[in-house]
């Protein structure tokens, strides 16, 4: 059915959001790179000079930045294994057969909604707070030490907060595929005598592969330019426990006023997303070709 | 924008029936800190929008972001705000770049009496002899304690200046985390606003600077590792947990709830732990001086907040009109009636620190004038140093290096980093940052 | 559920997911208790907060200080603006490459994709600048254009996937019983449709409702949705838990209330083509 004529329409009808997209991505893009080469001081309006790869070498060599790179990468390899594993885990027992699902449902996204600003605010201030914090009035009434957060575990605290958003995410995700199971499959296994570890292993995994994919693809597309968590929070501390690359070029570009530096920074982290882009997509292009 | 003006005033000229109140009712917007005292701006601002027909659109942020955003909207210009809340770090840095109207007319009006501000908070105001700011508060450091505490323990009072060594073993004997009540809260949340305001003060007790005559950091210095030392095992022995996290606001909240007995803070926080309607230590909280140590130089912080109008506002003559109200005597006036006077903003303005309200309401007001005008901005080490500032280095590189050491200071405080780690680090990136500069090769 | 299972295995499963969806709701749940709280009370003990008396003072609080009204009204304009105008350019989009797949169909769609991936801290000031050279700052179209990008390669693939679930035999069936274009799009495709276009608008308001890096940083007063609210109380001086629980529930109500009433619709989109 694709003959020359609805080819040509295609075109016409993709080429609007593919125009707009190329152009939200390279007017941006080109500028970052050519303030990358300037010495740009936010402060200094008008002094900017070219400096090769100067702000290429400071940021690369910033003492906060192998922290980033680090922290980057593991939230978003500990956000993703709390959510998929949690999310695999709350799909299960959802799916189950209870009574009053349809409210617990309901409660389970919830946090999902809420927004990551006030997410923070309510975890630092409502719960992990030391003196006034929920966890700390338990832990006294216990007769423990409270313990403080975000000031000895932050980046941990932080893999809670988002894992607590997100998790609702990759639950009904998961739960949906799940549904669309074949319970009759299920059932001829059972009566084969296949224990449960078995099927779990043999016919649901395989069944939400898809679905998982899926999951880890949106998530890490919002988990590596995580932001408004960190700065409501920690600040990116303390020291550079809980800098990620985003936050980062935040200190750089908006705290120190250096566009330079913080535009090398951007171009950098671009490059370091498309490396976990390619990777991903990768795995991706396989999975939903099927 | 200038045209715009221009052809505003040709048409008053032209048509001279119009009013000048309806020539100008426009709408200003206004950029500040989330405040007790701005709040209460904010409530008491009808009145003017009401006798000037003008109108208010409030931009209120937390102190950091509103500095980010301020920051980028008048370094690029943009316009997007006629009034700012800033303070006496970038006012005479900002000023001096030519992005702050200057308020030198001021000066001319009978009615608003400029000579009645302090001269100090003048000072720290301007740039090259011109007035860029109106003060709404100024404030220094010093001790608030809690009498009953102080009894309770047996510990006497002190009437002459302690040392840092003497404020601890205080702040240790009074620390009973049992009873919910802290020996001592500071500041420990990362920023050069928030922990090394009050770090930074330390430091200089201790002796040291933050750069020598030829701009050299010097953050490695055995001073600096003293005060680090000193602030880290204060705070783990009688501070609160999780005072890494605790900035100025935390620590006020936890004052006034009644689970610290020291706290050295800013004065301006006086008359709101001293409230009764905000606070639960009202009736039991008193104020000695800042600690010293090796030397009572720069012990005790200098900052004032201040109301200004970036270069790019169209709105000039409204802004204008706005500051000389908002941070007039009668302003000073109509918050004590509709505040209390214990409430009313603190160390600007001669005539309101003595009036009689405010000294019967607040016994404490001229304990708090004296320490604000005994500060010495521009001499605050034991050593020369090429810079102005107490707590801060009235340089534009410096929000960054205390910045950075503020988050290291942080991590010293937390026990991720020891204090010798914190300040190599910090001593490479104040190097680094100078020498992009070009301050040293 | 073709098995039969006992009212006792039933009744273990319910108090399981009960405990699960209690705890993943606490949180929320606290915040909305502690905004009817006094701030000296908000501070207790949970047990103690719990019995303490019920007040509306930090609402009244929070609605003199601030305009709700006016942050919530841009809210509500951003999110759908952005939303509605991203399917409209979408959904052109995602009809063309999910019913004449091209050899480079995929590529688009995953490089649409990976534009997400930019980091959007490091473009601000690009950004920044050409918003105030176009005189878009503070305004609500800037926003709503913004916005619409950030998340358009989310609805190009979400409508996308579901699209292709369509079966192309149906089409076929209604062009040979003689049904025009026009009908053809009304009658056969949009029903099928509706429920993939229904879950992408709702994922996108959402997303659009919570965005707070550039809401933030492109606002100052006029076009300030909620998030700019809530920025604004979140480390006030003194005791401050009922405030900022009485502004956060504010900002987050409409779109958890919207959430909860078309979460079947939400869901049923959802799957990014993952059911299968």
């Amino acid at each position: 059915m694709a003959t020359q004529h609805s080819r040509a329409s295609a075109r016409l009808m993709i080429s609007p959001s593919v125009l707009l997209l190329l152009g939200w991505m390279l007017i941006p893009l080109c500028m970052t790179v050519y303030f990358s080469f300037l010495r740009y001081d936010l402060l200094s309006p008008g002094t900017e000079v070219f400096t090769g790869w100067d702000n290429y070498y400071y940021f690369l060599t910033d003492p906060s930045f192998n922290d980033a790179v680090i922290n980057t990468l593991s939230l978003l390899v500990g956000v993703l294994l709390v959510t998929v594993i949690g999310g695999i885990g709350f799909a299960l027992l959802l799916n189950l057969p209870a009574w009053g699902q349809g409210i617990v449902r309901v409660l389970v996204i919830a946090p999902f909604f809420v927004m990551p600003t006030v997410s923070g605010l309510l975890w630092k201030n409502m719960f992990m707070n030391p003196v006034n914090g929920v966890f700390a009035h338990i832990t006294l009434a216990f007769g423990g030490q409270p313990f403080d957060f975000l000031g000895q575990a932050p980046w941990e605290s932080i893999i809670l907060m988002v894992s607590w958003q997100w998790l609702p995410f990759a639950t009904l995700i998961l739960l949906t595929a799940l549904q669309s199971l074949d319970q009759e499959q299920l059932e001829a296994a059972e009566m084969d005598g296949a224990s449960w570890l078995n099927r779990f292993w043999h016919i649901i995994l395989p069944h939400l592969s898809r679905a998982i994919t899926v999951v880890i693809l949106i998530q890490t597309i919002f988990l590596l330019s995580i932001f408004a968590e960190i700065l409501v929070t920690t600040n990116g501390g303390p020291g550079t426990a809980s800098t990620n690359l985003t936050y980062l070029i935040y200190v750089q570009s908006l705290l120190q006023y250096d566009v330079g530096v913080g535009s090398a920074g951007g171009v950098i982290a671009i490059i370091l997303a498309n490396i976990v882009a390619i990777f991903l997509m990768r795995m991706v292009g396989k999975n939903l070709d099927k | 924008m200038q045209p715009k003006k221009t052809i505003t005033t040709a048409l008053i000229a032209a048509f001279g029936f119009v009013t000048a109140q309806s020539a100008y009712a426009e709408d200003i917007t206004i950029a500040t800190v989330n405040n007790a005292d701005m709040i209460t701006m904010q409530e008491l601002a009808p009145e003017w929008e009401k006798a000037t027909g003008n109108k208010i659109e409030w931009v209120v942020l937390e102190e950091n972001i509103l500095r980010q955003r301020t920051t980028t909207d008048i370094a690029t210009g943009s316009g997007s705000f006629d009034i700012m809340f800033i303070g006496a770090y970038e006012t005479p840095i900002w000023g001096a770049k030519g992005w702050l109207t200057p308020l030198d007319d001021f000066a001319d009006d009978k009615d608003y009496d400029l000579e009645d501000v302090f001269p100090l908070v003048r000072n720290g105001l301007s740039a090259n002899g011109s007035l860029y700011a109106l003060p709404l508060y100024s404030e220094t450091s010093f001790t608030f304690y809690r009498t009953d505490l102080f009894e309770k323990a047996g510990i006497e009072v002190p009437t002459e200046q302690i040392t840092y060594t003497e404020f601890a073993e205080m702040a240790a004997k009074l620390h009973d985390p049992e009873n919910g009540v802290y020996g001592t809260c500071q500041r420990g949340k990362a920023g050069w606003g928030e922990n090394m305001a009050f770090v930074g003060t330390v430091a200089n007790a201790f002796g040291a600077k933050w750069f020598d005559m030829d701009w050299k950091p010097q953050l490695d210095s055995p001073e600096w590792n003293a005060a680090i030392t000193y602030y880290v095992d204060l705070m783990k022995k009688s501070g609160p947990p999780g005072s890494s996290a605790n900035g100025h606001n935390e620590n006020r909240a936890l004052f006034k709830d009644g689970k610290c007995a020291t706290w050295v803070d800013a004065t301006s926080a006086a008359g709101d732990v001293r409230n009764p309607e905000t606070s639960s230590v009202a009736d039991k909280t008193e104020f000695f001086k800042a600690p010293k140590q090796v030397t009572d130089k720069g012990t005790g912080w200098f900052w004032s907040w201040a109301l200004a109008i970036p270069k790019s506002s169209q709105k000039v003559d409204t802004a204008k009109d706005f500051l000389k109200w908002a941070t007039s005597k009668e302003y000073f006036a109509k918050v004590g009636e509709a505040k209390g006077w214990v409430a009313v903003p603190s160390g600007t303005r001669k005539s309101v620190e003595e009036d009689a309200r405010r000294l019967e309401a607040a016994p404490f007001a001229k304990t708090v004038v004296d320490a604000i005008l005994s500060v010495d901005p521009a001499d605050s080490t034991r050593d020369e140093t090429p810079y102005t500032g107490v707590q801060f280095v009235a340089i534009p590189e410096f929000q960054g290096i205390g910045n950075y050491v503020g988050q290291q200071v942080a991590a010293a405080l937390a026990g991720t980093s020891s204090v010798e780690d914190a300040l190599e680090k910090s001593q490479a990136f104040a190097t680094r940052t100078m020498e992009k500069a070009g301050y040293i090769k | 559920m073709a098995r039969s299972i006992t009212t006792k295995q039933k009744a273990i499963n319910t108090a399981v997911i009960w405990v699960l969806g209690l705890v993943m709701f606490f949180p929320i749940f606290w915040l909305i208790i502690l905004s009817f709280k006094t701030e000296s009370d908000a501070i207790m003990a949970p047990m103690e907060v719990l019995m303490s008396g019920w007040t509306m003072e930090s609402y009244d609080a929070v609605n003199r200080r601030s305009d709700y009204f006016k942050f919530f009204s841009n809210s509500v304009i951003i999110a759908l603006g952005s939303t509605f105008l991203g399917l409209l350019i979408a959904v052109p989009a995602a009809w063309a490459m999910a019913f004449v797949p091209g050899k480079r169909t995929k590529d688009i769609l995953l490089w649409m994709l990976s534009t997400k991936m930019l980091p959007p801290v490091g473009v601000l000031i690009p950004i920044y600048l050409l918003f105030r050279d176009t005189g878009l700052l503070d305004t609500r179209i800037g926003l709503v254009f913004v916005l619409m990008m950030i998340n358009l390669p989310i609805i190009v693939w979400m409508l996308y996937t579901y699209f292709k679930e369509i079966p192309v035999d149906i089409l076929e069936a209604a062009r040979m019983d003689g049904a025009s274009l026009g009908k053809e799009v009304l009658y056969v495709l949009t029903p099928m449709a509706l429920p993939g276009l229904a879950s992408t608008m709702l994922l996108n308001i959402i997303l659009a409702w919570n965005e707070a890096f550039w809401t933030l940083n492109l606002t100052s007063a006029k076009a300030a949705p909620l998030t700019a609210f809530i920025a604004s109380y979140s480390s006030p001086e003194g005791l401050f838990y009922a405030k900022l629980s009485a502004a956060s529930v504010m900002a987050i109500a409409p779109i958890l209330i919207m959430g909860w009433f078309s979460q079947k619709q939400l869901v049923r989109g959802l799957t990014f083509g993952a059911v299968k």
